[in-house]
């Protein structure tokens, strides 16, 4: 296998794949967490945010990290002491899970797991989160985490079904499953056979995009669907009972998983690690930085309507998903079946 | 059970819970689903109670049975405490109740005292009272603004709320010394003449406090997300609501046109201001926002009429070193940013009264939680307690 030109073993490219996985996690949770939580919304709200550790504040998140490693592992008397202890590994887990998946650069270099299936992976893996908010809540003995935990099950029924339905046309669009292909089927692309921009699949799968963003945002329990954590109503949900380095493994969760789902709806809408007028080992150079700046813009709007808006309520949630989302999702792909059979 | 029952109703000879009747009632309705209700303690720790309020809701689902508000864990006992204090002293407690707006709470003690001495503060006075007054007004109404939206999960609005309290507290702190509590009424006037370069400071400051209520009607009521949290959320029918004693902004919201500063005996230079009261005919949550952000402008308002209006003078009527307040009794309401807050004042002739009643807002708007929040949403029931906005020293005294 040829990683940058260099024939590296499997095994150890596959380890190599695999450390840059356990890596990027908390490195994109902390890029997103310094950049959109601590400054972002700070500067959104006339203050300054975290100035005095690292340069502008920016080794706070290391702080705080480092603080919760010494801190106290509490767990109640009450609580299941085993599903409580494995509830913030499996959180964790679904956000790794999806990172084997997305492409960073051409050929089977770019990527952990070439799988043929994968956006239909990365969608299964990441609901898998649900089970471990679900095992968080219970375990708590605590009537807010219970709320919160039966929350985000209920939450699940709700943007599953959408999140699904939105990816249905670029996989249409595209005719495969295979990200790496959907990447370069956009690169190559053209729309209506002008093709100077590639067809980056926002341009011609817009309502797909849309409800895309909307079903993450309910996925990541950003703000107008955050009724898991709901900060003034159920203290902080499913995690409220939690401490030290069981809490950070929630809270690289939260933002790993955010960095996950920006980076997936990059490739999927935005083109990915690639540019239209860059091709072989300058895309492969150029690759994660181009996913990365795309990253950001996606993410950038995750938590632009995360900092602005309130919260809906679960049932107004499952009305929005069920009379709105949907139908949507399933007139976006009727019309994509039709375009492409015409086209 | 005793034996004075029918014999052909034959009961079980056995000692009956009347809880476990009551479960019995649920498996006759649903053999099938007998869930038990869940009892959570909203508070006294709970960050949507601001302080020490104590929800008690029996939940079934998240769908609320009965919530019982237990108050109370911040009593300080300041009726009986008043009672051991000259005139003079007593301002620094009832700062104290109501803590964000602390000088509204002074005035109707102060004019109750003017009242029985027969002493009647000087225009200059009155004004400059007025003016703070309604300044600590905004900065109750601002916060509200803000810290409704963060109880329904919108961050950022909270903030913008407390930078336009700032500017208040600012304006509060230069004219009194004291940011929260300027204890800066007098017997007979006020401590100080407003410093220099205070009323155009106070004018600039209220064209930023009508800009952002500009804002805060953009991005909080304007939003639909808030809207659909908020509207006929906690519908409280004006003549039920005058029932329990709801009062002010509360009570205007549900249609009820009465306001103690145009309606109630005169006080201050409120009979030479033009204002006007704003109601709401649908009495919910979303309601009580909109009128809180209409007084917000129309207090601005009038706060510019007053600096236009404001007379040169003294600020202090003639009264002597020790005060000494003649025997009688008095009762004073003014319309507080809560609601109307009265006190009623029995004087034996002595440097403190004998007794003092406080009737505070914010513990007769509460009254109707049980009544309003039954058979809503766990979230619902944080708006609610939100927008009713009452403040727990106003509560528990």
């Amino acid at each position: 296998m040829n990683l940058l030109a260099v024939h590296v073993p499997w095994g150890l490219a596959l380890g190599i794949k695999t450390l840059i996985v356990l890596i990027v996690v908390p490195t994109g949770a902390l890029l997103l967490g310094y950049v959109f939580l601590l400054k972002m919304m700070s500067h959104m709200q006339s203050r300054l945010g975290p100035m005095e550790a690292g340069p502008h504040g920016s080794l706070q998140l290391v702080a705080d990290g480092l603080k919760f490693l010494q801190k106290e592992d509490v767990i109640l008397a009450e609580a299941d002491r085993p599903v409580f202890k494995l509830a913030p590994a499996v959180v964790v887990l679904s956000t790794f899970l999806i990172f084997a998946v997305i492409p960073v650069g051409p050929g089977p270099g770019g990527v952990v797991a070439n799988l043929d299936v994968g956006v239909f992976y990365a969608l299964a893996v990441s609901s898998l989160s649900v089970i471990g908010v679900l095992m968080a809540g219970w375990a708590s003995a605590n009537k807010y985490a219970l709320l919160g935990a039966l929350r985000a099950a209920a939450q699940l029924i709700a943007y599953e079904l959408p999140l699904l339905l939105a990816v249905v046309g670029v996989v249409l669009q595209a005719g495969t499953m295979n990200l790496q292909s959907i990447v370069l089927a956009q690169q190559n692309g053209a729309i209506f056979g002008w093709d100077f921009l590639g067809n980056p699949y926002i341009l011609t799968q817009f309502i797909g995009f849309a409800l895309f963003m909307v079903a993450a945002q309910a996925e990541l329990t950003q703000t107008p669907f955050d009724m898991p954590v709901a900060e003034s109503e159920l203290v902080a949900g499913y995690m409220v009972e939690y401490t030290g380095f069981r809490f950070l493994f929630f809270f690289i969760g939260e933002f790993g998983t955010a960095t996950a789902f920006a980076a997936l709806a990059a490739t999927l809408f935005l083109g990915g690690y690639a540019l239209p007028w860059f091709h072989g080992s300058a895309a492969t150079l150029l690759g994660p930085f181009v996913l990365i700046a795309k990253m950001m813009l996606v993410a950038f709007f995750i938590f632009w309507v995360r900092f602005t808006y309130p919260r809906l309520r679960e049932d107004q949630l499952q009305s929005l998903a069920w009379k709105v989302l949907i139908p949507l999702a399933l007139l976006n792909i009727v019309l994509t079946g039709v375009f492409k059979v015409i086209v | 059970m005793s034996t004075t029952n029918p014999p052909e109703e034959t009961m079980p000879d056995i000692e009956i819970d009347p809880r476990d009747l009551r479960h019995l009632a649920d498996a006759q309705m649903n053999v099938e689903l007998d869930t038990g209700d869940m009892i959570l303690n909203l508070g006294p720790q709970h960050p949507a109670t601001h302080g020490t309020l104590r929800v008690v809701v029996r939940l079934d689902g998240e769908r609320v049975i009965s919530a019982d508000p237990v108050i109370g864990y911040m009593h300080r006992g300041y009726e009986k405490l008043t009672e051991f204090r000259t005139y003079p002293q007593i301002t620094t407690l009832i700062n104290r109740i109501d803590w964000l707006s602390s000088f509204a709470n002074e005035v109707p003690f102060i004019d109750g005292a003017e009242k029985l001495m027969g002493v009647t503060a000087p225009p200059r006075a009155q004004y400059i009272r007025t003016m703070l007054t309604e300044l600590s007004r905004i900065a109750t109404f601002v916060l509200f603004l803000g810290e409704m939206s963060l109880q329904v999960g919108g961050i950022t609005p909270a903030f913008f709320g407390f930078r336009d309290r700032e500017h208040i507290l600012n304006l509060i702190e230069s004219a009194t010394g004291g940011r929260f509590h300027p204890n800066f009424n007098r017997i007979g006037g006020i401590k100080d003449d407003l410093p220099w370069g205070w009323l155009s400071e106070t004018r600039s400051a209220m064209q930023k406090v009508l800009d952002s209520c500009d804002d805060f009607e953009d991005l909080v009521a304007g939003n639909e997300i808030f809207q659909a949290r908020t509207r006929s959320i906690g519908i409280i029918p004006g003549d039920l609501g005058a029932t329990y004693g709801v009062s002010g902004s509360n009570l205007r919201a549900s249609g009820v046109d009465w306001d103690l500063r145009r309606d109630g005996a005169p006080y201050l230079v409120y009979p030479e201001l033009d204002f006007k009261v704003w109601t709401h005919p649908d009495g919910d949550s979303y309601a009580r926002y909109m009128v809180r952000l209409q007084e917000t402008r129309e207090s601005a308002r009038m706060v510019v009429q007053m600096l236009d209006q404001i007379p040169e003078g003294p600020i202090m009527a003639k009264v002597p070193r020790i005060i000494k307040v003649p025997e009688g009794e008095v009762w004073v309401e003014t319309e507080n940013p809560l609601g109307q807050m009265g006190y009623y004042i029995v004087s034996k002739g002595g440097t403190g009264p004998f007794r003092v009643k406080i009737r505070s807002a914010s513990f007769s708007n509460v009254s109707i939680l049980p009544w309003l929040l039954r058979g809503v949403y766990v979230p619902d029931v944080i708006t609610i307690l939100a927008s009713l906005y009452f403040i727990l020293g106003d509560i528990d005294r």
